[in-house]
């Protein structure tokens, strides 16, 4: 039975006349009319039902306004306006693409009780007014989600000191979950920590701390919240493990040598076999512990290998100290069952080899440890603390905190914290560090400022607009860590051959038993066994798979330091077999920006006074050249005046009267139109223009009295580069949609002999691969903009931009310096990386490739020289060693053109 | 020849060819992703002296979320590297890392750690129509 929620009557479910849902809820009524009522207006009987439920005498006041209430509510939506609202702003990531506005607002809609989304793709917020009855924070979040957008809410860890039991676990992840604004809470028992993701807006990190300390733990903030420096932590804790292990290896390694070689041991050597053999077995029993702990991570690595069927250097290991141990324990206990001069223990290769392969691991975690210190620098460029308007507070909060939409203020000689757009304001801001451009830049109001630069004169207020890991900065640094992970072309080689390399191994040391054990001198037993574990011991897997990542990440590294965003190894890798750089003109070679460059004079004009009177017409138009004109003029001092009676003629030119004086300005056609004697001017303009610049008349009172020429003017460092490139041996080509005069002019300058003109954008990557065809590695350097296809069809593409700059998505390279030199110095730092990877190759290669058979004796038939196990495991230690050193040599590298 | 060693011979011989098969020709196992109520095909991955699982089945054109757990502190295996897809992530001991991303074509494609020693396969089957 159920009850029809119009007439209360109560009805069978199978006879209802009709059914409707609402808000996931079904009601089920007796006629069309009852049907009809409830399709009017839902939420009255809803609602109404609900309170039925309720006991009666209590409430029917209540009911009877609650009722009246509900009837003025909205059909559609079930929203009241007389209800409560809440507002939220959230912060919503991707809202830019297409359509992202539109998708986020309709999506929000849709979720009960919400009565308003605006989505602001500027701010990255979307501000949703909503019925906090019927519509939760979290269906917002998972309908924003569902809808494909993340939500950029704020991510803490905080620690928990004594975190013992699973329990307590849940109950400090519900009381989290709990609490206003916090979105999805997880503790980790294992690193003491929770990790809690939340609204920076509806609560605050102090906040998260004291519902954890209301539960009755301590909290502590998480230090270093960077990846980084845990890693680092990670790095020295297993250090000082390795080291410690080495020790105990090397002290234990000392009596057990002196068994080994009684011989030689001056006061061993009159030891009576049945002592000596007693001194054994306590050399037995005293590697134990330095084969299952300094050695205990190569057996647990192997076993888990060999789990999955793979094998690495950890097998070769456990399996050589493990089949020295196992043989000697064999050869003292039961000496009978081997022929004669066989049974004679080899411990001192067990602790000897462990030892020294152990300190090499450490050795290298050292040298590694150093290759990440440019990321360092880069994330210390970081602010810790930002200043936000908080409910209408200044409050000081943690970097991390800072929300998409917070208003921050930055005062004189602070950092900017996170990256936005000016509200109010203004100051001249050096953004030399991740720009390269050594002079503060000015910010006004509207201009975009980037985290980590640094405030230098003004106080100003801006908008976050990124915020945490979508910051320039943050970008930039993530850009440079996949760099240094991923693969150069080159590395492909290496990776076949270790994908195979230790089972052949493996089976090379057995044929090289059974070869000694078959054909080798007596003691054929002891040569086979000596022999065996050598092999296993010399062959280094990891010098080969160290080779190539080590020194990519140097080279990685170091390009960021010269401001060159290298994208992946594989960019890294051509850039060295670059024969053909492609030049955009405009803004690569040029400044991209009109500047004056001449002023020529007639009659009795002052070359100031006309530049004065032409400026002052000039400010009244918006036209690029004619700022060019007035910026000109301010550069030399001169104060201009105010233009009156100013008229624009399309195509022609400008005409406006200055302090008495009417002034014309413009192409020859204009001169022309007004009847002005041109002179001598004409074969000057011509001049003019051949050079690559843009003339124009200047009648005053209709007589011609000038001509003003502006240009855009190369980048000074320009000429410098391209004559760097070609005594690199590389070609320079020019490509512009320029005309050719412009276009040769320019050339002409800079010392470029091949020029592309009147290249229509679509066909610049057309043009690119016309020079592939010539059978060249061409790289391709753009602003990033309208270059993209041609910088995705080079075989490099270089962007010049800044960091905040989106081009960097379509490039290889990003020149963050905005300077030619930043192509030269790629190509240094990807000539010096591929020569270090290739000695490292070469290296690695050379080494197993002449240890290998060294260990399986091809020297003994000529020269009787056979390698020690011992000497073995020191070649293996130091050769991983060497190839991390050698990468770090490259730190050594310094650019023709140098940093900043 | 002695006995011992036409004995040590074949027996040698015998566990060559066990190893060539062993890791190169015998069937390895593989684990095929969960899809998410959102479409994303989710695995779970454990690393601890090598991947587990180490080879994944996903499909093609669908997107990925791969979330790794290192429990283990060898600073081999600090980095998990997938080249072709051009990502990488650091494995903080004990915290669960993510690596998202959306393979387009089929075919197989490795991913390893930083120096190589440990390996998996993503194996990317074309995707189902409809």
């Amino acid at each position: 039975m159920v009850k029809d929620p119009v007439c209360g009557m109560e009805i069978e479910l199978e006879t209802a006349f009709a059914s409707r849902e609402y808000y996931g809820q079904k009601f089920y009524f007796c006629s069309q009319t009852c049907v009809d009522q409830f399709d009017a207006n839902p939420a009255q009987y809803t609602q109404a039902q609900e309170l039925a439920q309720l006991p009666e005498p209590a409430l029917l006041d209540q009911k009877e306004s609650h009722i009246d209430k509900l009837l003025a509510g909205s059909v559609t939506t079930g929203f009241n306006p007389s209800l409560p609202l809440s507002r939220i702003e959230l912060p919503v990531i991707g809202l830019k693409g297409a359509g992202g506005q539109k998708g986020v607002e309709t999506a929000l809609m849709a979720v009960p009780g919400v009565r308003s989304a605006k989505a602001n793709p500027d701010t990255n917020i979307v501000l949703v007014e909503y019925d906090s009855q019927t519509a939760q924070i979290e269906a917002l979040l998972k309908m924003i989600r569902s809808a494909g957008y993340q939500v950029g809410g704020a991510r803490v860890r905080v620690g928990i000191d004594n975190l013992h039991c699973a329990s307590c676990v849940n109950l400090i992840e519900d009381e989290l979950l709990a609490t206003p604004g916090v979105l999805q809470a997880a503790v980790n028992v294992g690193t003491q920590e929770a990790t809690v993701d939340y609204l920076p807006e509806k609560t605050t990190l102090a906040q998260l701390h004291s519902v954890i300390e209301e539960v009755g733990y301590k909290t502590y903030p998480v230090t270093g919240e960077g990846a980084e420096d845990k890693q680092q932590a990670e790095h020295e804790r297993e250090y000082r493990s390795l080291i410690n292990k080495f020790w105990f290896a090397a002290i234990i390694s000392v009596p057990v040598l002196l068994t080994a070689y009684p011989q030689f041991v001056p006061f061993v050597k009159n030891w009576s076999m049945a002592t000596l053999r007693l001194a054994w077995g306590g050399a037995a029993i005293i590697t134990l512990p330095v084969l299952f702990w300094s050695g205990g991570h190569f057996f647990s690595g192997a076993w888990a290998a060999l789990k999955h069927r793979s094998a690495n250097m950890n097998t070769l290991i456990a399996l050589g100290t493990g089949a020295a141990w196992l043989y000697s324990t064999a050869a003292i206990l039961l000496p009978a069952l081997f022929p004669e001069g066989t049974s004679e223990p080899f411990y001192d290769v067990v602790a000897v080899v462990i030892a020294l392969v152990v300190l090499g691991q450490a050795l290298e975690l050292r040298a590694k440890g150093r290759t990440s210190a440019a990321i360092k620098k880069l994330l210390g460029l970081q602010a810790r603390t930002a200043r936000v308007m908080r409910e209408g507070q200044e409050v000081d909060i943690a970097v991390e905190e800072v929300l998409v939409g917070d208003t921050v203020i930055v005062r004189p000689g602070e950092k900017i914290p996170v990256d936005g757009i000016i509200t109010d304001g203004y100051s001249a801001v050096d953004e030399s560090m991740l720009t390269g451009e050594s002079l503060p830049v000015s910010k006004h109001s509207g201009d975009e400022v980037i985290g980590a630069t640094l405030n230098k004169t003004g106080s100003f207020r801006f908008r976050a607009t990124k915020v945490g890991k979508d910051t320039a900065l943050a970008q930039i640094v993530k850009m440079v860590q996949d760099a240094q992970n991923s693969k150069a072309p080159i590395a492909r080689l290496a990776d076949t051959i270790s994908g195979y390399f230790v089972p052949v191994v493996m089976i090379l040391a057995i044929l090289t038993f059974i070869a000694w054990f078959d054909f080798g001198p007596q003691p054929q037993l002891v040569y086979a066994l000596v022999t065996g574990v050598a092999v296993l011991i010399i062959a280094c897997p990891c010098a080969l798979g160290l080779a190539t990542p080590m020194s990519l990440m140097v080279g990685v590294e170091k390009g960021a330091e010269y401001g060159i965003l290298i994208r992946s190894g594989e960019a890294l890798q051509t850039a060295q077999q670059i024969q053909t750089v492609v030049l955009d003109k405009t803004g690569t070679i040029t400044k991209g920006k009109p500047e004056l460059t001449d002023v020529l004079v007639t009659g009795s004009w002052q070359e100031n006074e006309l530049l004065r009177l032409a400026a002052s017409v000039e400010r009244s138009s918006e036209h690029p050249l004619a700022e060019a004109i007035v910026e000109g003029a301010k550069a030399r001092g001169i104060s201009l005046a105010d233009p009156t009676s100013f008229e624009a003629i399309p195509g022609h030119g400008v005409i406006a009267t200055v302090e008495g004086h009417q002034v014309i300005l413009g192409n020859a056609k204009m001169m022309v139109r007004e009847k002005v004697a041109l002179g001598n001017l004409e074969t000057k303009v011509t001049n003019l223009a051949d050079n690559g610049k843009t003339p124009m008349y200047v009648a005053i009172d209709n007589q011609a009295a000038g001509v003003i020429a502006v240009a855009d003017t190369v980048k000074e460092d320009s000429i410098e580069a391209i004559d760097a490139l070609h005594k690199m041996g590389i070609e320079v080509v020019m490509m512009t949609g320029d005309n050719r005069r412009t276009a040769e002019a320019i050339a002409r300058q800079v010392g470029i002999h091949r020029v592309l003109a009147e290249v229509l954008p679509e066909d610049k990557a057309h043009n690119v691969q016309l020079l592939q065809a010539e059978g060249k590695k061409v790289a391709m350097v753009g602003d990033g903009i309208n270059d993209a296809p041609a910088l995705a069809q080079a075989d490099v593409g270089m962007a010049i931009g800044t960091g905040t700059d989106v081009a960097i998505e379509a490039s290889d390279i990003t020149l963050i310096k905005g300077s030619l030199k930043g192509v030269v110095t790629a190509i240094e730092v990807s000539r010096a990386t591929m020569n270090n990877i290739k000695q490292n190759l070469f290296g690695a290669f050379v080494y197993n490739a002449l240890g290998i058979p060294v260990a399986m004796g091809v020297l003994y038939p000529f020269f009787g020289l056979l390698l020690s196990p011992l000497l073995a495991g020191a070649a293996m230690a130091f050769s991983s060693v060497t190839v991390v050193s050698n990468a770090n040599r490259l730190r050594g590298f310094s650019a023709r053109f140098k940093a900043r | 020849m002695t006995l011992a060693q036409v004995i040590v011979t074949l027996g040698g011989l015998a566990f060559c060819v066990f190893i060539a098969w062993f890791f190169w020709f015998a069937p390895k196992g593989q684990a095929k992703a969960v899809v998410s109520e959102g479409g994303t095909q989710e695995v779970a991955v454990t690393v601890k002296g090598g991947y587990t699982p180490d080879v994944i089945v996903v499909k093609a054109k669908q997107p990925v979320r791969l979330h790794f757990t290192r429990q283990e502190s060898a600073a081999c295996s600090e980095m998990v590297l997938f080249p072709d897809f051009n990502r990488s992530a650091k494995l903080p001991e004990g915290e669960e890392v993510m690596i998202e991303f959306t393979p387009e074509k089929a075919g197989e494609y490795g991913f390893q750690c930083q120096m190589g020693m440990l390996r998996g396969k993503l194996i990317v089957e074309p995707p189902t129509n409809g």
